[in-house]
């Protein structure tokens, strides 16, 4: 199949329509209006809807609906437009409703900016909505990745009935890379939901519904989800691992940040630093016990992002004190080169005597005794 | 002997939760008896609100989405963009419609969206205990306007049917009440013809329902129902508001 050289946004809406996405909803904001743009025209050439909504609240709730019909549904925005769109999410994961958000992120808080950065990684790992919920979070780090994980996260998303997050920024929105897209989906083959509301012909009628006033019905379904997202956990957590078998130092960095990490752990190396890269490519579920495995014999790691400070909290968790972890980062939309990463990274490594024969050999000994 | 009263076959055959001289009762009844006469029940898709009609889906015995608050015109949207050929209703209080969800409604009404839209007006919130509604008459008491509404500090009713009449794709807009026989006559006609402007096709088809809420108005039913006739419908005057439906046009011609 040949590659096609198109920008990630437009990557983002031809994967959707692909993977059989027919409806999408949105409200324009930068950087991601070349999503709805693209699609607005892309989807009346398939027979598909594109509705324009009057706000972002307003799309997302439209998002509802058709999931509510039992169609595969996206909407897209950039970080204020997502903070408004946090309602909807929360009851499209309370009423197990399957949809995808696009999220190209850029320099918050407030109006912030339009510049690339990844400061809602709290809001979409941590449900960002109100209730307790989760969303599936997948964190592309190219525009072929991009379409590779828009088609699962309509999969995703019907599989365990939850909303999926993509999780971009403006960087990955914008730049333009070759892609391969796989072949469409065949709407005809994917299987049948029986929870849809499409009429009760032949069939008792059916509710979707999120009121549960019976605090003991409320539990058990509180339980219920729960279960699905240990079953998430268990069977759909991914992640990339670069250059870690010899590795002393593992930097830790999701989406444009990995690549830039590589660009920098390429320079390092070029000096004779044993350093390596860890890349969530879940950040929901996040990739706990690999990083957690990994400090049985790395004991330092640096954890790189383009915000304040948030993704470093779920890597101390994953390592339980089993590692030193260092944060560099940079907000406000500043995006970081592969030098100002690599001179952070050699700072660290001599700082922590890695270059030393058995530096990290030794400090491993004392760590596991 | 003449059967003068049937439970239709739409409503499930649940005891109704509300007070004592409640409209949503009586309009309960009377979508389902509009969905039984159009024979529609099998396609057909309800949304209900927030508020005293949030349990609607234990009485409508049709498919039933709910909605977040405010948000039901927004998700009949996204029902209808995906089934076409099903019918869409929405079911919704003042406080959903004209206050937290006026920016769905106004837009859901200027797309011509092809659903129907039921408007319970009973000026008050009454679900979160009798709180000032965007509806609530000016003078009228409520627990967050003990000493009455004052417009020039609350704002004044907000006539949100009007408002829907400048919107283009509003095509057929009416304002019944339920407080007496000959007003549930012609709100029966009013609502059934909300659904049959949405089988027609034609546009965005809205029903305010002027209802009782004895319990937050702190009367007696009867009381409640004279006081719809006597005070609330001077402020929102029954009637037609806009019909663009041509259908009294084709009837006049065929009889
Ligand atoms: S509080 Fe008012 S609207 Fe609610 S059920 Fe009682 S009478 Fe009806």
């Amino acid at each position: 199949m040949t590659k096609r050289l198109m920008r990630g946004n437009h990557v983002l809406g031809e994967a959707a329509v692909l993977a059989g996405c027919r409806y999408y909803f949105g409200y324009p904001i930068t950087p991601q209006n070349e999503v709805p743009e693209y699609l607005s025209g892309r989807l009346l050439d398939v027979g598909g809807t594109f509705v324009q909504a009057e706000s972002e609240l307003a799309s997302v709730n439209m998002v509802i609906g058709a999931s509510m019909a039992g169609a595969r549904v996206m909407t897209s925005s950039s970080s204020p437009g997502v903070s408004l769109k946090q309602e909807g999410i929360s009851y499209l994961a309370g009423l197990e409703l399957p949809a995808v958000i696009g999220n190209m992120m850029r320099g918050g808080p407030g109006l912030g900016n339009i510049a690339p950065s990844q400061s809602d990684y709290f809001q979409a790992t941590r449900g960002g909505g109100h209730g307790d919920y989760r969303c599936i979070v997948l964190a592309p780090a190219s525009c072929q990745e991009l379409c590779d994980m828009t088609f699962r996260a309509f999969d995703l998303a019907d599989k365990y009935r939850n909303p999926v997050m993509i999780l971009g920024d403006g960087m990955i929105g914008q730049m333009m890379e070759p892609v391969e897209f796989p072949a469409a989906v065949d709407l005809a083959t994917l299987p049948v939901k029986d929870w849809a509301l499409t009429g009760a012909k032949g069939r008792p009628s059916r509710t979707i519904l999120s009121l549960l006033l019976d605090p003991k019905v409320l539990e058990n379904h509180n339980y219920k989800l729960v279960r699905k997202y240990d079953a998430v956990t268990r069977s759909e957590t991914d992640w990339e691992t670069h250059l870690t078998e010899d590795a002393r130092l593992v930097v830790v960095a999701f989406g444009t940040s990995a690549r830039i990490a590589k660009g920098a752990i390429k320079r390092v190396r070029e000096m004779g630093l044993k350093v390596g890269l860890l890349r969530p490519k879940t950040l929901w579920p996040f990739p706990s016990q690999p990083l957690e495995e990994l400090t049985r014999v790395v004991r330092h790691l640096l954890v790189f992002e383009m915000n304040t400070g948030q993704m470093v909290e779920d890597v101390r968790m994953a390592v339980k004190g089993q590692a030193d972890v260092n944060f560099y980062g940079r907000p406000g939309g500043v995006v970081p080169t592969p030098e100002d990463l690599a001179h952070q990274i050699s700072h660290y490594y001599y700082g922590a005597h890695l270059d030393e024969d058995g530096g990290s050999k030794d400090r491993l000994v004392g760590g596991l005794s | 002997m003449k059967q003068v009263f049937t439970v239709p076959k739409s409503l499930k055959p649940n005891v109704f939760h509300y007070c004592p001289g409640c409209g949503h009762s009586i309009i309960h009844r009377l979508v389902a008896q509009a969905i039984d006469d159009l024979g529609i029940q099998e396609r057909c898709i309800g949304v209900p609100p927030a508020g005293c009609a949030v349990l609607a889906y234990n009485y409508f015995d049709v498919d039933m989405g709910e909605a977040p608050h405010g948000r039901a015109l927004a998700v009949a949207t996204g029902l209808k963009r995906v089934m076409p050929d099903k019918v869409i209703f929405t079911y919704q209080g003042d406080g959903d419609i004209a206050a937290i969800g006026t920016a769905e409604t106004i837009h859901a009404a200027n797309r011509g969206e092809k659903v129907s839209a039921v408007f319970v007006n009973n000026g008050v919130y009454g679900m979160t205990g009798g709180q000032m509604a965007p509806t609530t008459l000016a003078g009228m008491a409520s627990t967050t306007t003990p000493s009455g509404r004052k417009p020039e500090r609350d704002g004044a009713p907000l006539d949100l049917t009007q408002m829907l009449a400048v919107a283009k794709g509003s095509v057929y807009l009416e304002r019944v009440a339920v407080n007496s026989p000959k007003n549930i006559m012609r709100a029966a006609k009013a609502i059934k013809k909300a659904f049959q402007v949405q089988l027609d096709g034609l546009g965005f088809a809205l029903v305010e329902v002027l209802s009782m809420c004895p319990t937050n108005w702190k009367m007696s039913p009867v009381a409640a129902a004279e006081w719809i006739d006597k005070t609330m419908s001077q402020v929102f005057p029954l009637g037609v508001i806009k019909d663009e439906t041509g259908y009294e046009a084709r009837e006049g011609k065929a009889s």
